[in-house]
């Protein structure tokens, strides 16, 4: 168990170094075309071979990795904020207010968000720089995947404001924010974390899917979904085996992340 | 006596000929789509359009290899009066796959279903706008004339797309003239068409044609499964493959991969020029600039594009017509090959400086642009990194922008709300009215500036000009010369750059005989009366 634990914490350390420092790590400007060496298997120059620009496919992986985990953690962080703020207050405040929030999550759970992603990249001004349109993308992607969460933090919060330490602390005369701030987040962070967790994989998939689709993030710049866009053809796959390496490292980041996160929260 | 076992011998040798003749099998393929229509009349898909082919008979073709026109239904023909009157001779003995007789009054029945603006025919539409029949002249039932109020240009090529109806026939449309019939659909899932009992025409051994017993149709809108079940066997022919998948193809199964040389279609660029683009006025003036637009054509490698995107399965475009179209071909007009340099001293002659790596126009803008193109395109992806690079040599940035369809089609003909688009002219016929639409300057599809009043420059006014110059012309020659014009004045003012034109590829098993693979759509199929499976010899894997 410990075993497993440690390796995927190094893994997980890995791909942060690695995405932090990527511009340092990167043997070659992601964007560079080596049209001369297109189409190359993985050798001395391009440990993971060159596209079909021959540009350097590990640059691009250590580039897209920065850009896929990092942005997807931002908007998993976000949605979990949200969904904190939106269940907590519900849950809190009750009656109206609880009506009203539990509405507006019912309504975002049930917008087509592909589409509405869909929609909102369309009407993003064309002169958008890659890296704004996909901090962009990633941003409505966190504002657009709070709604499930916030259910979730809701009834966890209704329990636990119905337990006997919130009760107490109701007794003793707590102030709301104090009771909310010191005692009631605290009890909900295994949850938080859980959504969190939960988000994190599904903003991966999303813009990985939006990158299939090519929708996600913009030419030059890589991403983990742009890459895996390679993979859509078996027959490419099976002439070039290591294309699929981001879907190795997707795989292998929401394992340790599982093996990780979800050990220690059942261990708490 | 001798005699007589001769006479007793016939029936046999007969039917010993009639065994060695490649007759039988079905053959299969895919459909990328639901056809939305069985009607021949009222066909606008291309699903729909390969069922009409093989299902319905037209009076002339145009060999899809030699690209002449041949005698179908019509045995012969005479066009009179400079283009406004023609004549067609019938085959006489001819059947509808219902057994009615067909006759020249089912050619005007067709006709005048097709001019019908209540039915409002899509391949009716020229009968209805410059191709309208004034009076149709039947003196004997094998004999019918056509007259037209003026010059049709292409007169005959009308008539490879006019699927005929019968007139009296109790099922109507479903009784046909081409070599299949249609006798099975589930929808969603296939169609199978089966040999025309009745059908016209034999081979130059006197077989009756098609030779084939059916075709399976199966409707599969993933290519990739298409490739996969042909490779598996379960499917003969491929119409239509992207240069990845041919490529590897080519590799793993040479003698199945087809290439008919370069196609009708071209990937191209354009720069926004309509006055009423929501962009600002500077970058305008950029689009709006002859060196601007040719010192992008000059610094854009071409022969990249055909190596590293179409693994060389296209040829570097000059113009809009490619060397498939035989006869419309320009060849006096070379590609630009990528002279960075020339393209730098283009720029610099029109007020445009370098000030460190940008590109700054008189006005000190720096100049940057952005590019659509549609979603979903790897390859129009992998052209627009190209671009990216090629341009920044010149001190350009492109900031590339995917969108989904239907919001291309929004900004491109309704709200005008983009820079410049990447994007292929695909689905084009062989002769250049099929383009009328694009060139017209107040055509809602003329790309950089649709819809215009009057033309917004005399370059524009010429191309006007010219093309209906041709459209009224029934002269071959005369035409000619005039697309011949038109392709030099788009070469020299670049207001559409032609990029590539990627070839034809196709696929076809092992099993298949006869095929006559052309750049032409139906690329593999026009000839499906003459295609048969090869049938395994005994005894022999």
């Amino acid at each position: 168990m410990k075993v497993r634990s440690s390796a995927a914490a190094v893994l997980l350390i890995l791909l942060l170094v690695t995405a932090i420092g990527a511009d340092w790590i990167a043997p070659l400007p992601y964007q560079q075309q080596n049209r001369e060496e297109a189409r190359q298997s993985p050798g001395p120059a391009h440990w993971l071979g060159s596209d079909d620009l021959g540009r350097d496919l590990w640059s691009r992986l250590l580039h897209g990795t920065r850009v896929s985990l990092l942005l997807a953690a931002a908007a998993a962080l976000l949605a979990t904020l949200i969904a904190a703020a939106v269940g907590v207050t519900a849950a809190y405040c009750g009656g109206c207010a609880d009506r009203l929030l539990m509405s507006l999550t019912d309504l975002f759970l049930s917008i087509p968000w592909l589409f509405l992603l869909l929609t909102v990249r369309a009407l993003l001004p064309l002169n958008t720089p890659p890296w704004e349109s996909m901090a962009i993308t990633f941003l409505l992607l966190g504002l657009l995947g709070w709604a499930g969460a916030a259910r979730l933090v809701r009834a966890s919060a209704l329990a636990r404001l119905a337990s006997p330490f919130a009760l107490q602390a109701h007794a003793a005369g707590l102030s709301p924010p104090r009771l909310l701030a010191f005692h009631l987040l605290p009890n909900l962070t295994p949850v938080l974390e859980a959504q969190f967790l939960l988000a994190l994989p599904a903003f991966l998939l999303g813009e990985a899917n939006l990158g299939m689709l090519g929708l996600g993030v913009s030419e030059p710049l890589p991403s983990w979904g742009n890459l895996l866009a390679g993979l859509t053809s078996p027959g490419a796959v099976a002439e070039s085996p290591w294309l699929i390496a981001p879907a190795v490292l997707v795989l292998l980041s929401l394992l340790a992340m599982h093996e990780l996160f979800g050990r220690s929260r059942r261990i708490a | 006596m001798k005699k007589f076992r001769l006479l007793l011998l016939m029936p046999v040798f007969f039917v010993a000929l009639l065994a060695a003749a490649p007759r039988g099998g079905e053959l299969r393929l895919c459909l990328r789509g639901e056809p939305k229509s069985l009607d021949p009349l009222m066909v606008t898909d291309e699903p729909s359009e390969v069922v009409r082919y093989l299902t319905s008979g037209i009076l002339l073709r145009r060999n899809r290899r030699t690209q002449q026109l041949e005698p179908e239904l019509a045995s012969a023909w005479k066009v009179g009066n400079a283009g406004k009157r023609i004549t067609f001779h019938l085959r006489p003995d001819v059947r509808f796959s219902d057994g009615t007789p067909f006759d020249a009054a089912d050619v005007e029945y067709t006709l005048r279903r097709l001019a019908d603006p209540g039915l409002a025919s899509p391949a009716g539409e020229i009968f209805r706008t410059a191709a309208r029949i004034q009076r149709f002249e039947r003196p004997n039932p094998l004999e019918i004339s056509l007259e037209f109020a003026s010059p049709v240009s292409a007169l005959e090529d009308l008539f490879d797309e006019a699927p005929l109806l019968s007139s009296r026939s109790p099922i109507k449309e479903k009784a046909v003239l081409g070599p299949f019939r249609l006798a099975h659909y589930r929808r969603g899932v296939s169609l199978r068409l089966e040999r025309n009992p009745n059908y016209w025409k034999v081979d130059s051994a006197g077989a009756r044609l098609p030779y084939l017993d059916a075709i399976l149709l199966e409707i599969q809108l993933n290519r990739d499964i298409e490739l996969t079940r042909f490779r598996r066997g379960e499917l003969q022919l491929i119409s239509n493959l992207d240069a990845d998948s041919f490529d590897r193809l080519r590799r793993q199964a040479p003698g199945e991969a087809v290439d008919a040389g370069a196609s009708l279609e071209s990937e191209m660029l354009w720069f926004n020029q309509s006055p009423a683009a929501p962009i600002a006025e500077y970058r305008k003036a950029w689009f709006r600039s002859r060196a601007f637009r040719r010192a992008i054509s000059e610094a854009i490698s071409r022969k990249d594009i055909v190596r590293l995107v179409f693994r060389g399965l296209a040829v570097e475009a000059a113009g809009p017509f490619s060397p498939a179209a035989k006869f419309w071909y320009n060849p006096r007009l070379a590609p630009p090959r990528q002279d960075t340099e020339s393209a730098r001293k283009r720029l610099a002659a029109a007020g445009f400086r370098r000030r460190e790596d940008r590109l700054l126009d008189a006005g000190g803008h720096a100049v940057e642009f952005s590019l659509i193109t549609n979603s979903g395109n790897r390859n129009r992806a992998r052209i627009a990194a190209l671009l990216q690079e090629d341009l920044a040599k010149l001190g350009i940035k492109v900031n590339v922008a995917a969108l989904d369809f239907p919001a291309l089609i929004e900004r491109l003909n309704h709200t005008h709300d983009y820079e410049a688009c990447l994007l292929s002219l695909s689905g084009i016929d062989l002769d250049p009215n099929d383009q009328m639409n694009v060139w017209l300057s107040s055509s809602s599809h003329h790309p950089w500036n649709p819809r215009q009043a009057k033309p917004a420059t005399p370059w524009e006014a010429d191309i006007d000009r010219l093309m209906k110059q041709q459209a009224a012309s029934y002269d071959p020659q005369e035409r000619k010369r005039a697309v011949d014009r038109l392709q030099e004045i788009v070469y020299e003012q670049a207001p559409v750059i032609y990029l590539v034109h990627p070839y034809a590829l196709m696929a076809v098993g092992a099993s298949v005989r006869g095929t006559e693979p052309s750049a032409l759509k139906p690329r593999l199929l026009w000839n499906a009366e003459r295609l048969y499976l090869e049938r395994p010899v005994a005894g022999k894997q």
